[in-house]
């Protein structure tokens, strides 16, 4: 009983430490791979290779001057820079980021490498996720400027849209798999086999789900207002957007939010469509901090190369493209199901 | 340990519910209805009923929130008649006819539930709240009043797209 207390404590402890630590790194990433894309050298000036330079910011933000307008509705004002932070944490709760470990035989018995298992975790996600979105709107209308409450609204329109095709396009991964259960979902995952009878690949949904993996994809840019979904924080039309009147420390907790949330998706679709922890010879977690990597990667790569779109190009987009492919890959998913 | 989170998570359940009722912002209200939401979902989890739990968080705490918060700030009610006001008499009797109906079906459903097992809840098996078992149910046993239920909602959303198609 305490045994299995402490693991889940240092579990939680290293997951969280891990997810802040990766928020914190991913500025580094996102603006050294965004120099590179565009030719420039990026952050050079504290640490080597501008290392440090995350930590400064930190420093930096905790040190200013925290700013609340006096026409704010006080109590909402300060509730949203946390109501948007803590689900995007929470959903890693029942992200499976490995297989068991007896960590090089220290322990007696196998643990397994998630927080915990649930039999509805790919639902839960999804939940937590839907909860997100409060911080913003609220965020937007507390702030009493109308900007802010533009940029509320148009991220409340576009998450909403959005929602629905994400779900309908993992709705193909869950017939496949036949489980709610994220560990299962990666176990159905594992073997080898035959793309269109000549190509061996691995037994990942990516492959039998093609087109619900990019529909996920492209759903997964509009939930985390990445580009070119980013229109709630247009700094040309809205003057950024819900975040105007947010200074020092709730200002960076919108920022943690949001790469948190580009974590979650990312591993999201990791566990979902690139088989989770499973590969060949590396440990577990290392396959699967690599393929969550590689996702980032693919958001900031289409981030420095895409425009952002229009309001109505984006809503058009949602639900005159997305979810009606999303709707053919469910019936023709679960027609072969079924006959499989 | 069970009493306890029961305890705790009615008493939030109720007094937020409560708080719904007497808040004089719209916004406000639909913030504490949302922790309502949420403590039930909590109790949901007590009774072993995983897949309803869920279900709770995603469409009721999720998106129909969602859509409520977005119907009062387009309306932007900032201020609201004053809500101690005497009412006038016509709603002061809907009210009390509607609360003792209510109270009437509460007390029948309580007596019912009692009159049938004594002593403790009725006997389940264990399982019986995950995702296979409620979806057989609904499969199943339920089909009927299932398929009724998405006619029924069908419909609502093609009335509702007349309505407001008809506006423009």
């Amino acid at each position: 009983m305490l045994e299995a207390l402490i693991v889940m404590l240092v579990k939680i402890v290293v997951v969280f430490t891990a997810l802040l630590l990766t928020v914190a790194y991913m500025t580094w990433i996102e603006r050294k791979l965004i120099a590179d894309f565009q030719v420039r050298l990026g952050p050079t000036r504290v640490g080597p290779y501008g290392l440090l330079q995350p930590i400064a910011d930190g420093l930096k933000l905790m040190f200013k001057e925290d700013l609340i307008p006096s026409q704010v509705d006080r109590a909402i004002f300060l509730l949203a820079p946390s109501l948007s932070i803590i689900p995007a944490f929470i959903a890693f709760a029942v992200i499976p980021f490995g297989d068991t470990t007896t960590l090089f035989g220290l322990l007696s018995k196998p643990v397994p490498l998630h927080i915990t298992d649930i039999d509805v975790g790919l639902l839960f996600v999804f939940g937590v996720a839907s909860l997100g979105v409060y911080g913003i709107v609220l965020a937007g209308w507390s702030s009493n400027n109308k900007y802010s409450l533009l940029g509320g609204l148009r991220s409340s329109a576009q998450l909403i849209s959005y929602e629905l095709s994400m779900g309908l396009s993992v709705v193909g991964v869950l017939l496949l798999a036949s489980s709610l259960s994220l560990v299962e979902i990666v176990r159905a995952q594992a073997g080898l086999s035959w793309w269109f009878g000549i190509l061996p690949v691995p037994n990942w949904f990516v492959f039998s789900q093609p087109l619900g993996f990019c529909i996920y994809f492209c759903c997964a840019l509009a939930e985390t207002n990445r580009a070119p979904f980013d229109l709630p924080e247009a700094e040309t039309e809205l003057v950024a957007g819900f975040h105007t009147e947010y200074s020092s420390m709730k200002f960076a907790m919108f920022f943690m939010a949001e790469y948190a949330n580009m974590i979650t998706v990312a591993a999201l679709a990791t566990t979902m469509f690139l088989g989770g922890w499973l590969g060949p010879i590396a440990p577990s977690p290392v396959w699967f901090v690599g393929k969550v990597f590689l996702m980032l990667f693919l958001f900031i790569w289409i981030r420095s190369t895409l425009p952002r779109f229009r309001y109505d190009q984006l809503m058009s987009f949602g639900w005159k493209r997305l979810l009606p492919l999303a709707l053919l890959n469910t019936v023709i998913t679960a027609v072969v199901a079924a006959r499989g | 340990m069970e009493l306890v989170l029961f305890a705790g998570l009615a008493v939030v359940a109720g007094v937020a519910a409560l708080l719904v009722v007497v808040q004089r912002h719209a916004v406000y209200s639909a913030l504490f209805l949302i922790i309502t939401m949420g403590a039930l979902a909590g109790i949901y989890i007590l009774l072993e009923a995983h897949f309803v739990w869920v279900i709770q968080v995603i469409v009721y705490a999720g998106a129909i929130m969602v859509l409520f918060l977005f119907v009062i700030m387009l309306l932007d009610i900032r201020r609201e008649p004053n809500p101690w006001a005497p009412p006038d008499r016509a709603r002061i009797l809907v009210a009390v006819v509607l609360s003792l109906v209510l109270l009437v079906e509460l007390g029948m459903a309580v007596g019912q539930r009692l009159m049938l097992s004594p002593a403790g809840g009725p006997d389940v098996a264990g399982g019986f709240g995950t995702t296979q078992t409620v979806g057989r149910l609904l499969f199943t046993d339920f089909l009927f009043p299932f398929e009724i239920t998405s006619i029924i909602l069908l419909v609502a959303m093609v009335g509702a797209m007349v309505l407001a198609k008809k506006h423009q």
